[in-house]
């Protein structure tokens, strides 16, 4: 057993308000540079909808991670030692800027500094890449909320294996329903972009399993581009040098939540340590497809077992670590209650920020309640129907409605369970089961043994309910951000005299970051 | 016609395999940041395959067949000695000259039509293409007009080169050359010269190594077991990474 400890991560779905805070404040302090105006380290996208770049979970044009054909072992799907090398001087799956978008600006000053004439002055938008006016064609979250549904929304690749009707249901006015996706790098465990780098530039910090790429060694092949199947790994036509999420190092080696965390407006977002052994992972990584979240879920060690602990320690990882591991939300999620998927899991790289599948698009049955009673004790002028309809929790049939969502479970399953259900509907089910338990507690309208009954039937005691919802509504920030100390004293002391690095950043990066000859 | 055979032929070799050697250690060691292939692929696609697929693979051809003319001189004469072997040789390097050429001329094409590419070029990107492209047809002129080329390379050029590497330089038969031929072997020297300051390094840091390392990479930051003890004096060596 080979301990090693992850900063993993948990978004809950259902919290996220698409209000894209999280995603200006990555923006803000990592890509407002040349060259890397189009990226979004962050990006929220909505779902269904094509996503950024357009139409990324589609790996039969950009060939992101691995793939395994029978007894095979897995392999890059579209770069490796020899696709890559082959395709080096001209990479067919690359995506290009306008996969993403071509950045833009607006000739802001032409405002007020126009002369005087018989038109208002106008601001033409003109491209950041070359610096003229362009027509905008796309742009950030062009598809935001479900605009331009035909050539969005209905092209999502994940209604692939949905029938024609479970498709067209979706989309029906009435019954469309949506919801966002937040997506930052996965900090993998089997990181196709780190395989793909033909320099080996990219790397996983062994202690806290952050993916990062060294600037100084990259050389522009390109290559993590299309190996990242989330399309996290982005190239600076400025610097010539690829890019991705840092997971705010920085900031983490502070004891601080990375921005895009500590700005979350939802609150949706839980970070923390798991363990897990590293000796199994490409066996983990290796299972046919409908295994793979079982088996991803299997690689990630109880922090609380003696044997787990002890080979933690030889393996040089820190008490403190081991304390953060044992409070981490992000276990409670994933392994305890087992509430949070990892998305796409069949692409194989074991990413480690997990989802809590959103309940938003699933209704309640209605049932029909007199409301005449209620209606006279209101003011005349109250709008009121006397027939009005309720939520169904009366009866056991709460249950069902899971299956019968107006969002087709398919399509859940298709983001967070490789496409099977049974995955999904457990969660969503637990998920229901929490909330019928606190209305009982809060409301106390529904039965006693159907909440009973409700909370046995997926596995769960009164207590962990209570807990599961004390983390999701409730908790506070240190509840949602259990970040581990660093250790950066010990590290420097490894490395030189601490009075060197007194009052220096710690990037140990010295040279302008400037575009080579 | 002395001066110019000993500026060219002797003075120039020698200053651009300095040039070369201080350029490329100075940039790699001081700004390794810059050491990129600076490619555009990002910025445009589909014009890039007519063009850099073609010129990569035929200049690969045509200098690792220069590269050997050069190191195993005896081997090409002993291939050449059966006149259908020596056309194979001749055409095919011939062809890898005109695919090269053609790939050039593409990319040059559209690295001064294209908007977005114009943004990320440089005076030197220019130049080392002109000169590149210049090369190339003089390198064919001279297989087409002076045959046959691999013969006489192998009899005259390896034995002139490899007295420049013994720093013994013997340029009598160079010096000889129809002016072609030598403006060919002058380009090139230049050529080699600037590459610390064109991104031409990128070739030198071609990442073979991709082929036999292992895909997945993980660097640890620290050791605890290695962390210092606090009782004892500063003696390590400052690491490599920092
Ligand atoms: S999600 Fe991040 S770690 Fe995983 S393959 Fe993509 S860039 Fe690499
Ligand atoms: S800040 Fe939080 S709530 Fe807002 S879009 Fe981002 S993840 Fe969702």
């Amino acid at each position: 057993m080979d301990v090693r400890s992850q900063i993993a991560m948990v978004f809950h779905l259902d919290k996220c308000i698409g209000c894209h805070t999280c995603s200006i404040a990555c923006k803000n302090i990592w890509t407002d540079r040349k060259g890397a105006e189009y990226m979004w380290w962050n990006n929220v996208e909505t779902k269904p909808g094509t996503g950024y770049p357009t139409k990324w979970e589609d790996q039969d044009i950009y060939k992101g991670g691995w793939k395994k054909n029978g007894e095979e072992k897995i392999s890059l799907r579209g770069s490796g030692k020899y696709k890559g090398l082959l395709n080096i001087f001209h990479n067919p799956y690359l995506p290009v800027l306008d996969d993403y978008y071509e950045p833009w600006t607006y000739k802001y000053l032409d405002l007020i500094e126009s002369p005087a004439g018989d038109d208002q002055p106008t601001a033409r938008p003109v491209s950041l890449v070359t610096g003229k006016p362009i027509d905008i064609k796309s742009g950030p979250n062009w598809d935001d909320d479900l605009s331009g549904t035909p050539e969005y929304a209905r092209q999502d690749p994940n209604l692939k294996n949905l029938s024609k009707a479970e498709r067209e249901a979706m989309f029906q006015l009435e019954k469309m329903a949506m919801f966002y996706l937040p997506r930052i790098c996965n900090h993998c465990l089997n990181p196709a972009c780190v395989a793909s780098c033909p320099s080996g530039a990219i790397y996983k910090r062994g202690e806290d399993g952050v993916v990062l790429i060294n600037q100084k060694v990259c050389r522009a092949w390109r290559m993590c581009v299309t190996a990242c199947p989330y399309k996290k790994s982005y190239y600076n036509w400025n610097t010539g040098k690829s890019e991705k999420c840092i997971l705010c190092y920085p900031r983490l080696e502070a004891g601080h939540a990375p921005a895009c965390m500590h700005s979350c407006v939802g609150r949706i977002r839980y970070l923390g340590v798991l363990l897990y052994d590293a000796d199994k992972i490409e066996e983990a990584a290796s299972v046919p497809e409908e295994e793979l979240i079982d088996s991803q879920l299997d690689l990630i060690l109880d922090p609380f077992d003696e044997e787990v602990i002890r080979n933690a320690k030889e393996n040089g990882i820190a008490d403190s670590t081991l304390k953060a591991a044992q409070t981490s939300p992000v276990y409670k999620f994933v392994k305890e209650w087992g509430l949070a998927l990892p998305l796409h899991a069949e692409y194989r790289t074991l990413p480690m920020l997990f989802y809590v599948p959103p309940m938003l698009p699933i209704m309640a049955s209605l049932s029909q309640t007199d409301d005449t009673e209620q209606a006279k004790k209101l003011d005349p002028i109250a709008k009121f129907w006397d027939k009005h309809h309720r939520y169904d929790t009366t009866s056991k049939s709460i249950m069902q409605t899971v299956e019968q969502a107006r969002f087709p479970v398919k399509y859940m399953a298709n983001l967070f369970g490789t496409g099977t259900e049974g995955k999904i509907i457990q969660v969503l089910k637990k998920q229901l089961a929490v909330r019928i338990h606190r209305r009982s507690v809060t409301v106390g309208d529904i039965d006693k043994e159907i909440t009973k009954d409700t909370l046995t039937e997926v596995k769960l005691t009164p207590e962990i309910a209570d807990d599961i919802y004390y983390l999701t509504s409730l908790a506070k920030f240190d509840d949602r951000f259990n970040i581990p100390p660093a250790h950066r004293e010990q590290a420097l002391e490894m490395l030189e005299y601490t009075g060197d690095a007194k009052g220096s950043s710690g990037f140990g990066f010295k040279e302008v970051p400037q575009r080579g000859l | 016609m002395n001066a110019f055979n000993n500026i060219f032929f002797i003075a120039l070799p020698y200053a651009a395999l300095l040039m070369f050697l201080v350029g490329t250690i100075y940039r790699y060691k001081a700004t390794k940041f810059k050491f990129s292939t600076l490619s555009s692929q990002f910025l445009e696609t589909k014009k890039l395959y007519w063009g850099s697929v073609p010129f990569h693979w035929g200049i690969l051809f045509v200098f690792f067949g220069h590269l050997i003319a050069f190191l195993f001189p005896s081997y090409i004469l002993l291939w050449n000695q059966v006149p259908v072997r020596l056309a194979i040789l001749e055409v095919s390097a011939f062809i890898g000259g005109v695919v090269a050429l053609i790939g050039l001329a593409g990319l040059f094409y559209r690295r001064i039509t294209n908007d977005r590419l114009r943004k990320v070029t440089n005076y030197m990107d220019l130049i080392l293409e002109v000169l590149l492209l210049v090369q190339i047809f003089l390198g064919l002129w001279v297989a087409y007009g002076f045959r046959w080329g691999s013969s006489w390379f192998a009899t005259v050029l390896s034995p002139y080169l490899t007295s420049i590497f013994t720093f013994n330089p013997q340029i009598d038969a160079v010096a000889m050359l129809p002016f072609v031929i030598q403006l060919h072997i002058i380009l090139a020297f230049v050529i080699f010269m600037i590459i610390p300051f064109t991104r031409l390094v990128h070739v030198l840091v071609f990442p073979l190594s991709y082929l036999w390392r292992p895909y997945q990479k993980v660097i640890w930051y620290w050791d605890r077991k290695k962390v210092r003890n606090p009782n004892t004096s500063w003696d390590i060596h400052r690491p490599r990474n920092n």
